[in-house]
């Protein structure tokens, strides 16, 4: 069985149709990039996938956890599929320390020691070895963003998640962003990133999968799927964010 | 017979200012506690303790304090249980007092973002862990301002028990003119007083919001 399993998914909000049946299966180990236009559906699926949105039709399985069961344990699955989000959502009244160890010591029931530990290094490898003592106002958006990174990889996922998390960033802290994302990239995580990052899809994933108007309009090896679009809707698309 | 307004009467208002401020403490923490217990009945999802606490909220909320205390007063005692001035102030306070906290609270629950409460989901914290650890802490640092409002609203509240016959800070201004035949000066330091309390209470406020960090 795949890690991800999506099957004839359909997502309503209102009488909007957002998800107009989803199927997909993705494995272990596969680091999928999505891309599309704003309302395809994109950001929807990602937030289907870790139970954030409840779906009307289909079935979702992650990480051997159905997420459409009426009695998903949720919080268990969102143990092994992390999230980071557009806007960082770090906690403001914590210090980049203590919103690591937060989860660490709740969920994990790590003790103190150890949970310290577990954030220093987690924190050492987004480079900001020296902000641990730091509140979150006290950061850029990039570096806020590579503390959320760090605080889902720490709870040592078996899966990531990536909604849109360059997007509310400056142009020039972009990079620092991206480049933390290559070396999780390079330890073998499976990631599924909705993205407009063209170039970190093209060189960092292995699969794109583009989404028109709530379906999957195309789904294949990255490179290949960029560089020779097979449908007019992923033509035009490149060439509206490419130029 | 009629004598000066002299420095024993303002010991007398002084010794009278703590009752004020007893009360005033009394109020905040019974009504601090039923209050913070209202917020969470009235932002859990379980409709009956929605509107239970919607019920209890708007009936305090729409009557007049006056009003509660002469129920407390004079009402208690018709059913057999015989409360002083102090019970029935104490207690028609703390409950006046938790119908207002309880709203400001939830108000300060509800202006945490939702994003934070999905951060902490997407770390698979369940939802006690959320509340306490996550949004609980960012909605005290909102609460900070509108809470010492009603505090020194609250303070200012205390002079109605001076009808029932508690001697608090007004009581005792009302005795001491009676007596001096010098209203001016009496209610004047009176008043003095009422805004060393209030005063102090701000200045509190301001300090407790510096110290605290959160989302902007």
């Amino acid at each position: 069985m795949s890690l991800v399993e999506l099957a004839g998914v359909h997502k309503r909000f209102g009488l909007v149709e957002v998800l107009k049946g989803i199927s997909l299966s993705i494995e272990k180990g596969e680091i999928v990039a999505i891309i599309g236009r704003s309302g395809s559906g994109k950001s929807t699926m990602l937030r289907c996938i870790n139970g954030l949105e409840k779906v009307e039709e289909g079935r979702i399985v992650v990480a051997d956890i159905d997420v459409t069961a009426p009695r998903a344990d949720l919080n268990l699955l969102r143990q092994r599929a992390g999230m980071v989000f557009q806007s960082y959502n770090l906690f403001p009244h914590l210090t980049v320390e203590r919103n690591i160890m937060l989860a660490l010591r709740l969920v994990k029931k790590l003790p103190v020691a150890a949970a310290r530990e577990l954030a220093r290094t987690m924190v050492e490898k987004v480079g900001l070895g020296d902000k641990l003592k730091a509140f979150p106002d006290e950061l850029s958006g990039g570096q806020q963003q590579r503390v959320a990174i760090a605080r889902s990889l720490a709870m040592q996922p078996t899966l990531m998640l990536f909604d849109e998390i360059t997007s509310a960033l400056d142009p020039e802290l972009v990079g620092e962003v991206l480049r933390v994302l290559e070396g999780v990239a390079g330890e073998g995580m499976t990631m599924i990133l909705v993205t407009h990052e063209m170039n970190f899809a093209k060189n960092v994933a292995d699969r794109v999968i583009f989404m028109h108007q709530g379906r999957i309009h195309e789904d294949g090896p990255a490179r290949e799927t960029l560089l020779e679009p097979r449908t007019a809707e992923l033509r035009s698309f490149l060439s509206a964010v490419l130029h | 017979m009629i004598r000066e307004f002299g420095p024993a009467d303002i010991v007398y208002l002084l010794a009278a200012a703590r009752w004020t401020v007893a009360l005033a403490l009394t109020a905040m923490v019974g009504g601090g506690l039923i209050g913070l217990l209202l917020a969470v009945m009235r932002v859990v999802s379980f409709p009956p303790a929605n509107w239970l606490a919607i019920g209890y909220i708007n009936v305090i909320q729409g009557t007049p304090l006056l009003g509660q205390l002469f129920i407390f007063f004079f009402g208690l005692p018709l059913f057999g249980i015989q409360v002083d001035a102090w019970i029935a102030a104490a207690l028609a306070l703390s409950i006046y007092a938790s119908a207002f906290f309880a709203e400001i609270w939830r108000g300060s629950l509800q202006s945490v973002s939702p994003r934070q409460w999905e951060a902490g989901a997407s770390l698979g914290l369940g939802y006690w862990h959320r509340l306490f650890y996550v949004v609980l802490p960012q909605a005290v640092r909102i609460s900070i301002a509108p809470t010492v409002g009603f505090l020194v609203q609250l303070v200012k509240d205390t002079s109605l028990t001076a009808l029932i016959g508690f001697i608090e800070l007004t009581r005792a201004s009302q005795i001491l003119s009676a007596a001096t035949f010098k209203p001016l000066p009496v209610y004047g330091a009176a008043a003095v007083l009422y805004f060393i309390i209030c005063y102090s209470l701000s200045r509190l406020s301001q300090r407790l919001e510096g110290r605290v960090h959160v989302a902007r």
